[in-house]
């Protein structure tokens, strides 16, 4: 893995003249290595970590088990595609276990996400079965507990 | 009452920390960046806090064998063995104490006689010298220098020596300095430790935390298990500095002496900790070595900014500090401190802190975020900027 990406995944900061210190680099160096990796397909985009309760607080979100049927050529890929480019779909996953495709979708509200079960995701054919399970709490997002911890601020800011 | 009369002569003797002199104006300054913390940045691995709710929750709340549980002296025999060497009879050989820091102090308190002296390197951990005095001996500092990068020099040992040295007292890595001790240069004090009839303790709490080269243990040299005390703990490697939990392996006679002390003051290491740290040995070296790659890259990252900034900075290979040079900018370390902590709101801790020998140093943690870390260099860097303005104002006007 690079330098750059390497760095990127500790920091999660994309400020380049931050990066250039870091890494010993001019901040050209670092917008073009930066660019390069978005031109392999290495790094994808960039989301900002929002706190659900400091979201649209009718937002809501669904994990879905998803059964389709495999096709002779491709397999689950044909299918799995199609559902991953829906905009209510945030991730898709092909499975082991008793289902196929693990499908989190959000929505404005209960309303939404039924209906884009029922109505779109369902009706896709080879799709064989859904099981919708509503989410009610976050307690960690891609690697970050959303609520602090206590007892850090005790930490005595020079200590031998 | 003169309240003087009841504090012992040798405590009244002990010199007020540098440290404490310093975190009391940091702590009225909570927004400054503090390069001073002298723990790991990061919170322990949660499966070690988990093991330890584990324990509280089975109502493992009682005392345990003075000497530190047996399953985690059995755990402590292995890793030293596969880490440092030497192997240890978890019976007879280990002791599980409050932290390296007790170890220390119950060690000098089991082998010194008043008077009796004891060698160690300076610039060193705070607590070397008053330790030994506390112990009613006579601490003999010998200066590690910039240009070895502050490593090992045993044939500055050897010229140190005086009729009553007893212990060799070591610590490699080095807090403050990061110096390190080669394989060769611990030959030839062990030789010299054999020689003078010396025991040697030996704290090696960073060692984990090596970037360069192996970490030896003086303790594996022939002839030397039997006169050395090899002290370690979890604090630094495992990031579990406030379970405050560590252990001494050596000679099975002086383990013994050491645990008279231990017994009588202590009794034993808090329960809990001791769970957390059968955890850590099992299932947390992973977790040291994720740590101590990311405490490398913060190394490389902020050794190579002190010198682009002009402070001139040796590349430490253990531990999680560096000690440039403030020389250059014709403050004393103590006044660039302040200053800097004033006017750019960075601290730093003056080397002075660590023993004289650590003259026209400052101490500067990197165990710490990217993002601080880069916004620290850049305020030193402006901070030595004005310095230099001053100077330069100065030299115009004469």
């Amino acid at each position: 893995m690079s330098n750059l990406l390497d760095i990127l995944q500790e920091t999660a900061d994309p400020d380049s003249t931050k990066l250039s210190k870091i890494l010993n680099l001019s901040v050209e160096e670092v917008d073009s290595q930066i660019e390069a990796l978005r031109q392999d397909g290495s790094l994808i985009g960039w989301v900002p970590l929002v706190h659900p309760s400091k979201k649209d607080s009718n937002l809501v979100r669904a994990v879905i088990e998803v059964k389709i049927s495999p096709e002779r050529e491709g397999g689950f890929d044909r299918l799995a595609h199609r559902i991953a480019k829906f905009e209510e779909v945030e991730a898709c996953h092909l499975m082991s276990g008793g289902y196929d495709l693990l499908v989190i979708v959000q929505g404005k509200n209960l309303h939404a996400v039924a209906s884009f079960v029922s109505e779109r995701l369902s009706t896709i054919e080879g799709v064989l079965s859904t099981a919708t399970h509503f989410l009610l709490r976050s307690y960690k997002e891609h690697g970050h507990l959303l609520s602090q911890e206590g007892g850090i601020s005790e930490k005595p800011p020079v200590s031998a | 009452m003169n309240p003087s009369d009841f504090v012992a002569d040798h405590v009244k003797s002990l010199p007020r920390s540098g440290i404490r002199d310093f975190f009391a104006i940091v702590s009225e300054m909570p927004q400054a960046i503090s390069l001073g913390i002298g723990e790991p940045d990061f919170v322990t691995p949660w499966k070690i806090r988990e093991a330890s709710i584990f324990a509280l929750e089975q109502g493992k709340t009682s005392y345990t064998d003075n000497r530190g549980l047996l399953s985690l002296r059995k755990e402590i025999s292995k890793y030293v063995t596969s880490f440092f060497g030497p192997e240890y009879d978890p019976q007879s050989e280990v002791l599980v104490t409050v932290g390296v820091s007790e170890a220390i102090d119950i060690a000098l308190r089991a082998i010194l006689n008043p008077g009796d002296k004891v060698l160690y390197h300076e610039p060193c951990y705070v607590s070397y010298a008053p330790s030994v005095t506390l112990a009613h001996g006579e601490a003999i500092p010998v200066g590690t220098i910039p240009e070895q990068s502050f490593s090992l020099d045993p044939e500055a040992f050897e010229k140190a020596w005086q009729p009553g040295c007893k212990i060799l007292l070591l610590n490699f890595p080095t807090n403050p300095t990061g110096g390190t001790a080669d394989r060769s240069k611990l030959e030839r004090l062990a030789k010299f430790a054999v020689e003078k009839d010396l025991i040697v303790i030996s704290d090696e709490i960073y060692a984990e935390l090596t970037y360069e080269g192996e970490h030896v243990s003086i303790a594996e040299l022939p002839g030397m298990k039997e006169r050395t005390i090899l002290l370690h703990g979890f604090s630094k490697g495992f990031a579990m500095t406030g379970f405050r939990v560590g252990f001494a392996c050596g000679p099975d006679w002086l383990v013994e002496a050491m645990m008279k002390i231990h017994q009588y003051c202590m009794m034993c290491a808090p329960i809990l900790s001791q769970e957390a740290a059968v955890e850590a040995l099992r299932n947390g070296t992973d977790d040291v070595i994720r740590m101590r790659d990311q405490y490398q890259k913060r190394r490389d990252f902020i050794v190579r900014r002190f010198n682009e900034i002009g402070l001139e900075c040796h590349l430490p290979r253990g531990s999680f500090y560096a000690f440039p040079s403030v020389k250059a900018f014709g403050l004393n370390e103590v006044d660039f401190c302040h200053r800097l902590l004033r006017e750019q709101e960075v601290a730093v801790v003056p080397g002075t802190a660590f023993g004289d020998h650590g003259e026209g140093h400052v101490r500067a943690s990197f165990s710490t975020s990217y993002e601080k870390l880069v916004k620290a260099a850049d305020r030193i860097e402006c901070f030595v900027n004005t310095i230099r303005s001053e100077a330069g104002e100065e030299s115009a006007a004469v």
